[in-house]
């Protein structure tokens, strides 16, 4: 275990990783770093790459070049050792639904390797950390969309992994599951358990994610903390122009001959950074800048 | 403590030997039967009713029909004869259709591989397991025939005791089968094909119903090559006397059918999961 004591800090290591499918490229030469004890965040629109870079992880993706290393374990060799050390979240449901609450953990209690006297304690602990003890004895048939998302998530964490990848964990949920689902996130990190998170809710990364990397066709084009690549990229503050296409155009046009930054917001023009100009501004409505800028002003505006 | 334990164990045997850590792990093994066996006692109930009454419905209408016309076929009462049959015909039906269908459910729809490749199980110990368990659900099922004949009148024989044996031997080649055959196909519709060019043929012409030696020459060497015909004449000797070396190159023809069938189908389903 020469690498685990050469890269101590870092939970997840890429570097230079590629996967080709045939003519399709869908990862090209990513390096992605997770420190231990942190939540990265992996941001990109559909068909970035982030699912396939997921699966690279747990080697159901097998990469055609580059180094992967997952808590000091190359893959894809020693893939099986890294997995009993890390707890998957799937983007799609894939819960036993004709089983209890109870009995899709206790499955993969055994599936993890716990030893008979370590499974009853650690169901329940993962009953209590998705707070589904009074519903232990629910098939997951009755549960409702929440519920089986948090059982997802305890049934990753059944065996206590020192790594947990969370593949768009709040897809498709109401904004109270997902704030719910956020917090338990939120505390896992706090417990030191390290994360990967891929999603495409930006709202999500920025409130979560220690560092975010920005992915677009396949590489990753930024990396660093939420506020930081704000920063870097977008400013303090935008201004949100409205009015009518045509007039829209118009501003566009000479913000950029000014020197500015731009975004489509769908119904407004975004002219960002602009704490730093000195010239007159149009009429609009002040806001800090986000990193949803950032991703658009990445990843472009046009939908792939 | 025992976490830690468990930590270096795995951590040593991938140290040692990078290319084969921990190939068939008895856990991993242990832990996609776990699975297997509690998901079961969701749907026991329809699945025993299935795998008992259709072979009996065969038995009843062939053993009692036929056996009207009939009355001994290669020197056993026709109802004996189509009863020890049968038990073949219980471990084709309990052991192809559910890895067949279950294979690709679990792989298409309830994408439940992907939840079991996340931990530290590999695609061979997935088919092992589940090939297993379905060959242990062929060998309580396939003697269902058996008893219901010997309720008819088959005189029952110590040496029947071997038949689950064989019923499980041939149950996991036919698991192992299904198996590949969901992993090579890429819609559950083209089972169909598979259904009518195989296991419908397979089923007919393994001497369950008639005996092979009253077909043309060129039907009996491809009996020959048909792994359930080996099942058939394993359980009735089994019932009715054995028959010496022919008995021995019978159980060598099962058990080089369930080993092919084995790694076709790990190959099969690992080119089906790992990209």
């Amino acid at each position: 275990m020469t690498s685990l004591s050469a890269m101590p800090e870092l939970a997840i290591r890429l570097r230079g990783v590629a996967k080709r499918f045939g003519e399709i490229v869908a990862v090209d030469g990513l390096d992605l770093d997770v420190p231990e004890g942190t939540c990265v965040g992996l941001l990109g629109p559909n068909g970035a790459g982030k699912s396939t870079t997921m699966k690279m992880l747990t080697a159901q993706v097998i990469a055609s070049s580059g180094e992967i290393e997952v808590l000091g374990y190359t893959l894809p060799e020693q893939s099986k050792v890294a997995r009993a050390e890390m707890g998957v979240v799937p983007q799609l449901d894939n819960l036993d639904t004709t089983l209890t609450v109870e009995q899709n953990l206790r499955v993969f209690a055994h599936l993890y390797r716990l030893g008979r006297a370590e499974r009853g304690p650690a169901i329940e602990r993962a009953l209590k950390i998705a707070n589904l003890t009074d519903r232990r004895k629910s098939k997951v048939d009755e549960l409702s969309g929440g519920m089986r998302r948090r059982l997802l998530i305890a049934r990753g964490l059944v065996h206590q992994p020192r790594l947990l990848l969370l593949d768009e964990p709040t897809v498709g949920l109401d904004p109270q599951v997902r704030q719910e689902l956020w917090a338990l996130i939120d505390a896992l990190r706090s417990e030191g358990t390290s994360i990967l998170m891929s999603t495409h809710y930006i709202e999500e990364a920025q409130r979560l994610a220690d560092s975010v990397t920005i992915m677009s066709h396949g590489k990753a084009v930024a990396m660093g903390p939420p506020a930081a690549l704000v920063m870097q990229h977008a400013g303090h503050e935008v201004l949100e122009v409205y009015g009518a296409p045509a007039r829209l155009a118009e501003i566009e046009r000479e913000a950029v001959v000014s020197g500015m930054r731009t975004r489509r917001t769908g119904t407004s023009v975004a002219l960002m950074g602009i704490e730093g100009h000195n010239g007159d501004l149009p009429d609009g409505v002040r806001r800090a800048a986000n990193l949803e800028d950032v991703f658009v002003l990445l990843t472009g505006e046009e939908v792939a | 403590m025992s976490n830690v334990g468990r930590r270096s164990e795995l951590a040593r045997t991938g140290g040692r030997n990078r290319s084969r850590v921990g190939r068939l792990d008895r856990p991993a093994i242990a832990g996609v039967l776990v699975r297997e066996m509690t998901n079961f006692s969701s749907y026991w109930r329809s699945t025993t009713f299935a795998s008992t009454i259709d072979p009996t419905i065969y038995l009843l209408a062939f053993g009692f029909g036929f056996g009207s016309l009939v009355s001994k076929v290669a020197g056993y009462d026709y109802v004996d004869f189509v009863g020890t049959g049968t038990v073949a015909t219980a471990v084709l039906f309990s052991s192809v259709f559910p890895s067949m269908f279950g294979t690709f459910v679990k792989y298409s729809f309830q994408h439940t591989y992907d939840a079991i490749l996340a931990a530290p199980v590999d695609t061979e110990e997935i088919v092992t397991a589940e090939a297993l368990w379905i060959a242990m659900r062929a060998g309580t099922y396939g003697c269902v025939p058996m008893l219901v004949a010997i309720a008819f009148g088959l005189d029952p024989r110590i040496d029947m005791l071997v038949v689950p044996l064989i019923a499980f031997v041939s149950g996991f080649g036919w698991a192992a089968f299904g198996i590949m055959v969901a992993g090579l196909l890429k819609s559950i519709d083209n089972f169909n094909y598979v259904t009518s060019t195989v296991i419908t043929p397979t089923f007919l012409v393994a001497g369950t119903f008639f005996p092979l030696s009253g077909l043309p020459q060129w039907a009996q060497v491809l009996g020959n090559f048909n792994p359930l015909h080996h099942t058939v004449e394993l359980v009735r000797h089994a019932a009715f006397g054995w028959e010496g070396w022919a008995d021995l190159a019978h159980v060598g023809a099962l058990v080089l059918f369930a080993l092919i069938m084995w790694r076709f189908a790990i190959r099969a389903l690992t080119r089906k999961l790992i990209t």
